[in-house]
Parts: structure tokens; sequence; C-alpha cells
């Protein structure tokens, strides 16, 4: 197998919002920018985003930012780093009219200033009420932003490479990013992109469990790049859950069906949730919902042929007020649960939604890794930004509204820092590394030609199974264990896959299998991180971890209030400490999140 | 190539183009194909790369069916989409 080599001055991979925004920056300086992406930019999982971007313009009551970065720090568990988030709440305002300028077509108010809604957790004067801070374009925002930002970018010609798929990240012996290996789909090519400087914008990897609200392109292309690579993943203990996904397909149940009156039935077809909340019952917070569901699972009583979900009944409420009230709610019952859900109950399960750790990056987009005592040493040349980052802004838990600001200020954050190491820096590319291209070539060879393979989609369902039965919403310090373990055995599985086409041109079966071995390097940091973080923090949340005085609701600052990162190498851990200092103001003082 | 090769390729890429920024049309998509995947005939694969031509909420709207869609070859195909 042979390859060829093209030259640019820089190369983003992933053209959602993050990708898309930082090529604007290295556009507009003038470089030479290719940009790589496995679909068409505005079909990128960014389209999926509706609630809005937050910033605290105070367009319709007063706000500030030192109150969305309160609200942050909060929601983060105090997990994220407080001069990244002053950083990114700073900037929220002017990331906002950016895009504006570029085109973007907000919702206003009569005065014409942009309309802004409440959203969870976004409140004013340091958590006293819900604040409007959230900047939308109807419930289309996240698509609104990806035309907006692909026009811009091919007004200052960024060059687009769409269904290429990136292999690897390509390093120097000095540890230097020189670009990355990626393969035509349509030819089935492969090509060196020797960059100057390298920036990934590739998304989550939301499609590593079983459940999840992600589209099946979140494969967790980069983290993969970059495990196989040498560097850490940090805090990849954390995601988001969503507690009632339909089981089996994962699209979202809104929460909106349990406050008209929605009941949550375990096999037996009791009402469980009276015995875990009995006063807020099925009206419960997320957590709340989601632990008792759980619970009700791993105890035996989950419904289905592997009792790995509970129901969701409607079947007692008016049929017109479902239909008039909840149209989506039947037409999703009928098309991914095959149920009608005016007639027989809805399954289940808690489902992945967002992850919070990543790459580790600072605040300029830079990715950072430990040399010795400095934990956070930039690797040169090598940028990152959006869900595939850990800035880290989300910390233990993200609030919603926040993911896309997080990737257009943190996108414009690394086009910049890329454009100021190209321009003062780099005066030409440094030789490639032809020994890192050549681990590409090895890999593809392996796959091309492996004997009595292992099945990829039954491999791919193993450890998405082994993922939400292990270390899915609520975890408990048994399954962790034994999860550690399995998910070992399932990475022995996934380096032995083997597929039957071998064929170039657009090989879809190919795709699949390259997806599956950067999933698997997401499904070992989470797995491995969770099991060894013994507190329970944000989304993080452990059985064995108690609510004492001072482990309040588990969580134990003493102990645990640091970064994970998660080696490759030997499955090793470390851990580094939280930013506490902001940039100009106080540090925002832990206590006990409450709402 | 073979015709057979042919048809290969351009199934593979019609395939590949409905990976979609949303999940509910991946799943829609994905149960589409292992039921039509080996019978479907050339006029088929031109109606859905017309269809698939959609901005991924309008191509939701129509499949979920919030929305109607005036051309009869697309609102054909979307009602075997909705049915499989």
């Amino acid at each position: 197998m042979s390859y060829t080599v093209r030259k640019f001055d820089a190369v983003v991979v992933g053209a959602g919002g993050a990708g898309l925004r930082a090529a604007i920056q290295l556009s507009e300086a003038g470089l030479k920018t290719a940009v790589l992406t496995k679909v068409f930019p505005t079909r990128s999982h960014t389209v999926a985003a509706q609630g809005g971007v937050a910033a605290s313009l105070g367009n319709s009551e007063e706000d500030n930012w030192h109150w969305h970065m309160y609200d942050t720090v909060k929601g983060s568990d105090w997990l994220g780093d407080q001069d990244a988030i002053e950083f990114m709440c700073r900037k929220a305002g002017e990331a906002v009219v950016e895009l504006e300028h570029y085109g973007m077509p907000f919702d206003r108010v009569d005065n014409g200033k942009i309309y802004q809604r409440p959203f969870g957790g976004h409140m004013s004067n340091f958590g006293e009420k819900p604040v409007r801070r959230s900047c939308a374009a109807a419930d289309r925002t996240g698509h609104a932003m990806l035309h907006a930002l692909y026009q811009r970018n091919v007004k200052v010609n960024t060059e687009f490479f769409v269904e290429w798929q990136a292999l690897d990240l390509v390093r120097d012996a000095e540890g230097d990013v020189l670009g990355v290996t990626a393969m035509d789909m349509e030819t089935g090519e492969v090509v060196v992109f020797h960059a100057k400087a390298t920036i990934f914008a590739t998304g989550g990897a939301g499609r590593v469990y079983y459940s999840s609200t992600n589209a099946f392109i979140n494969t967790g292309d980069g983290l993969g790049m970059a495990a196989r690579a040498g560097i850490p993943l940090e805090d990849m203990e954390f995601w988001q859950f969503h507690p009632t996904g339909v089981a089996g397909a994962g699209v979202l149940i809104t929460e909106g069906v349990r406050g008209e009156g929605g009941i949550l039935r375990n096999a037996d077809g009791e009402r469980f949730m009276e015995r875990y909340a009995p006063n807020a019952k099925d009206l419960a917070s997320r957590d709340v919902v989601s632990r008792s569901m759980l619970t009700e699972i791993n105890e035996g009583r989950g419904a289905g042929p592997y009792k790995d979900y509970v129901y969701l009944d409607l079947t007692h409420l008016d049929p017109q007020v479902i239909l008039k009230r909840l149209p989506s709610i039947h037409e999703i019952g009928i098309q991914f649960a095959g149920v009608d859900c005016l007639k027989e109950y809805l399954p289940v399960v808690p489902t992945c939604h967002y992850q919070m750790g990543g790459i580790p990056t600072n605040r300029f987009g830079q990715v950072v890794v430990p040399q010795g005592e400095d934990k956070a040493v930039p690797v040169p040349g090598f940028y990152a930004a959006g869900e595939c980052a850990c800035a880290s802004v989300h910390g233990a838990n993200r609030l919603g509204t926040n993911s896309l600001l997080d990737l257009l200020v943190f996108g414009k954050s690394a086009g910049e820092m890329a454009v100021d190491y190209i321009k003062t820096n780099v005066k030409a590319h440094k030789p490639l590394n032809l020994e890192s291209v050549e681990k590409t070539m090895a890999r593809l060879h392996r796959l091309d030609n492996q004997k009595d393979g292992s099945n990829v989609h039954e491999t791919r369902m193993l450890m998405q199974r082994t993922m939400q039965k292990h270390a899915g919403v609520f975890r408990f310090s048994y399954l962790l264990k034994e999860g550690a373990a399995k998910i070992l055995e399932v990475a022995d599985a996934v380096a032995q896959t083997g597929i039957q086409d071998k064929s170039k041109v657009f090989n879809t079966a190919r795709i699949e299998a390259l997806e599956l071995d950067n999933l698997i390097e997401v499904a070992k940091a989470t797995m491995i991180s969770a099991e060894a973080r013994k507190e329970s923090r944000g989304a993080h949340v452990r059985d064995d971890a108690h609510d004492t005085p001072e482990t309040p609701d588990g969580r134990d600052d003493a102990n645990w209030l640091k970064h994970t990162l998660w080696h490759r190498d030997g499955n090793r851990l470390e851990y580094k400490p939280v930013q506490m200092k902001p940039l100009s103001v106080d540090t925002i003082a832990l206590k006990k999140r409450t709402y | 190539m073979t015709t057979e090769d042919d048809r290969r390729v351009r199934i593979d890429r019609l395939k590949w183009h409905c990976r979609r920024s949303l999940l509910e049309l991946d799943l829609v998509f994905q149960r589409f194909w292992a039921r039509y995947g080996e019978v479907l005939g050339t006029d088929d694969e031109t109606v859905l790369t017309r269809l698939l031509e959609l901005e991924d909420h309008d191509l939701w709207a129509v499949v979920s069916g919030k929305q109607a869609i005036a051309d009869p070859d697309l609102m054909r195909l979307v009602e075997r989409l909705r049915a499989t």
C-alpha cells in the first residue's frame, strides 16, 4: 500500500462548529488551510444542538459574565478550570456578535437586539433565579451556525476535503505534530497531510455507549488518534446522560412527557419512583430518576429479553392530550420502539448525551501533556477544540448552551494560536517522520489481511453493551471493577477485527472498522478512569461514595479535586490539579452543589 | 469494473450519504438499507439521491410526518422510509 504527501500550512480535522470556526481564523490570516471531514460540513452533529449559545448579553434583563462564570463553575461541580471558564464567559458576547456578522439569523426582540431565552442552570446574581442567557435561532441554532460558518469559510478560501477519514496523527521524534494521515473514501487513497499546525475538532464519542443520542458519525476519531500517538485523555469518566432515551435506539424522549403525567414502571408494572422519591416521584431531578432506573435494572426488575430497560407509561393519559401536546412522542414511539404509546408502554433507558472529557488543552486551545513536574506542557503544532477537547470548562457536568459557546470560543482560540505559531515559530515544514506514517500503513495492512478476524458489528455491540452496563449513568463499584477487565478483553477483539470486502472505493466496512479502533480507546479511557475515581462528582455518581459532612453527596474534595489523565500505554493513570485561580477575579470557593 | 461493481460503489456511496447529523435519520436509513439494500433499483437510487439533498431538519420533518413534500416520487420514498 502506498501513500502520497500534500503540504498545507494547517490542517483541521472535523467540520462541525469548532473546526469551521478555527479554519476561518487560519484562512483569514492567509494560510493555506485544509479541512478534512467524514461528512459534508452542514451534516456535522452540531446540527443537533437546538438550545442556543450562552452569552451574558443582558438584552432581556440584567446579566454579566461573572454570573455566567459562577454558574459554569458550579455546574462543573468545581472540576472545571476557573481560568478557562472566565476566559470563555468573558469572550461569549464577542463570539455571538462575530457569528451575527457572519450572517447567523438569531431570533430578535422588537428593538432589534438578539432574543435570549432561559436555560437550565443559568442564573442571575450567583445562583439566585433563572436568567435569559441563551441566544438561539428558533430550534435550529446549531444548523444555522454551521451554515454561517461554512459560508464564511468558502469566502476566505478554506480548502475542504469532504468524505475523508483521518487515520492517525503524525509526530516526529521530538513529539512535534506534523499533520495527519487520511483516507479518501472515494478512492481508498491514503494521503499524508503534512502541516505546520494541526487542529482536531472531531466531536464527541457518544457511540461508545449502547444507548446514545449521538449520530452514527460520533465515533471519537480525534480521541483515538491522539491516544495512539501518546497523548493522554482527560476526565473521560464524565459523561452526561439523559434519563429517557428509547431503549435500543437512543432517541430522546423529552422530560415534558413526565411533566404531562408519564409514569415510569419496572417489568412488574410497579411505579418504582414512589419508593425512591415519594414526593416528586417521576418528576424528581434527572440524576435521581436515572439512578432509580438503573437500580431497578441492576436488581433484576428491568424489562425485555436482557432485562435492561424500564417502561414509560402514558396509556392512562387522554390520547387527545398526548397527540396535541406531545405529538413527536407518539411518532418516536412508533418509529423507534414499534410501540403505540397510546396503548402500550414505551421502553426507555438512561442515554448517553455529551462527553465532558477529551484531549487535554489549555484555554488557548493548545494540546497540553504532562512532562515531569509540569502537567500542562503544550505539544508543538497541536491544537484541539469542541467536544473532542477538554479545556476544561465543563468539568464534571456541562450546562446546556455552553457547548456551542465552547466550540466558538475555543475554535477561534485554537485557530489564533495556530496562526501565531506558524507565523512566528515555523518558517518551513519540519521533515516528515516516515516511521510515524508507517504505523498507519501497518494498521491498514493488518485490517486487510486479518485471518479469521472478529466481526466489526458484533465487537462494537459488545463494547457498547459493556460500557452501558458497567459505566452507565449510575456506577456500582463491583460493576466498574468487572468492566475494567471486560473492556480490555473487548480491546483484544478490536485489535483482530476483519473485513470481507477489501475494495478501495467507498468501502464503508473498512471505515466502520477504523472507527471502532477509535471508539475502543475512548471506552478503555472511560472505564479505567471511572473505576479509579472513588467519589461522586457531577455526572460521575458511584454507589460507594457516601454523603457525609466531609463528602457532601459523595464528593471528596480532599482526595479527588483533580483531573484524570489516562495514558493508552499500559492504561496508566495520573492526575493534575484543577486550576482554581481565575484570570482576574477571586476564586469561586468550593461548596455543595445544590439547585 | 463490472456492472455489479459499479452498482456496489453507487450503493456504498449512497449508504454513506445516509450518515446524517441526527440520530433519528441514521436509524431510519439503517432500517431502510437492511430491508431494501439488495433490491434497490436505479430509479430508486435517483430518487434517494434527490431526497438526500434536503437539509437534515427538513428531511426529519418530512420523514416524521410533520411536513408533506409535493414531489410524488419523493413522497413515495418517504412513505417507504416511514413504513420500514
